[in-house]
């Protein structure tokens, strides 16, 4: 191998560090993990293929599904109306699934911003927003939200007037949130479709906000 | 047991102040604290017995919502923010 050579504090060609091999030992919970994935597969409960192909959907859910439901409430009050009545149904008809779950939409007005936090561990509307980020489930972002979260919102880039209201959501249980953020002026006549590109994934955590019409 | 009666929006609650063994879906630093029922959410299986899959009894479940004054007292950020969170029935006090 090339780098056998113990030179892991030397750089690639490429300017980084070279990333050391993951060698250890499988821990306790990853080697329970293989062995009931192998003897599902042997008893014939699933299948490899079935197993990639749960990943890949799993991959393939990303910000955009948000987005796009943002967009449409953006543009239909019919549709934010029933989105904010509720969140599962609504989501549900674009073809949007939560499963056994709840979703909870929080708008975002000129007096109110909302700000999504699972201080238990990392709840998330996967099915809308994909894999949730790093800094979501890290102790730092899950203990200081609950207690100071314009501090936090504050270094997202997100400063607060004192005149709006901070709410913040821990997703203790059963429901899972989206904040609506309030529309980007400038966007009159805008369709849907331009409207989503606005919708960045900060923007339905709370930590961010739509991205400007210009 | 059985399902309390419905609790309406905007009722002062207070969440019990316990800490039984197992897992709970109760935040430690809401125990003991009050806040008012922001919205009814409906019955949902009682994650206290589904984390051990045993046959879980449905509980309903309420979104509370806290000031930061009352989570933080002197030390809150902004003492009229505000955080919601799901609590089940058997963690509330009427």
């Amino acid at each position: 191998m090339p780098h056998d050579h113990h030179d892991h504090d030397h750089l690639s060609p490429s300017g980084h560090p070279y990333r050391q091999d993951n060698d250890e030992a499988l821990t306790y919970w990853q080697t329970m993990e293989i062995a009931i994935r192998e003897l599902l597969i042997e008893k014939g409960e699933v299948t490899s293929t079935e197993i990639n192909a749960q990943i890949d959907a799993m991959d393939a859910r990303t910000p955009t599904n948000g987005a796009k439901v943002v967009a449409r409430a953006w543009d239909e009050p019919d549709f934010k109306a029933a989105l904010l009545e509720d969140g599962a149904k609504a989501t549900k008809e674009m073809g949007f699934d939560i499963g056994p779950m709840n979703l909870v939409a929080v708008e975002n007005t000129d007096d109110v911003h909302n700000v999504i936090v699972c201080t238990l561990c990392s709840c998330y509307p996967r099915n809308l927003l994909g894999l949730p980020p790093d800094w979501y489930k890290t102790r730092e972002y899950r203990s200081r939200t609950v207690k100071e979260p314009r501090k936090v919102l504050a270094e997202f880039g997100v400063n607060l007037p004192e005149n709006v209201a901070c709410r913040v959501h821990d997703s203790t249980a059963d429901m899972r949130y989206i904040v609506l953020p309030a529309r980007p002026a400038g966007t009159d006549g805008w369709s849907q479709e331009q409207l989503a590109e606005l919708v960045t994934r900060d923007a339905m955590i709370g930590t961010g906000l739509p991205l400007p019409a210009s | 047991m059985d399902l309390l009666k419905m609790l309406e929006p905007g009722l002062p609650v207070t969440i019990r102040d316990m800490s039984p063994p197992g897992h709970v879906r109760t935040p430690k630093y809401l125990r003991g604290k009050s806040g008012v029922i922001e919205r009814a959410l409906g019955p949902y299986e009682n994650p206290e017995q589904r984390a051990y899959c045993l046959p879980a009894s449905k509980k309903q479940l309420y979104r509370v919502r806290f000031t930061m004054e009352e989570l933080w007292g002197g030390n809150a950020e902004n003492p009229h923010d505000t955080l919601d969170a799901e609590i089940y029935e058997h963690w509330i006090e009427v």
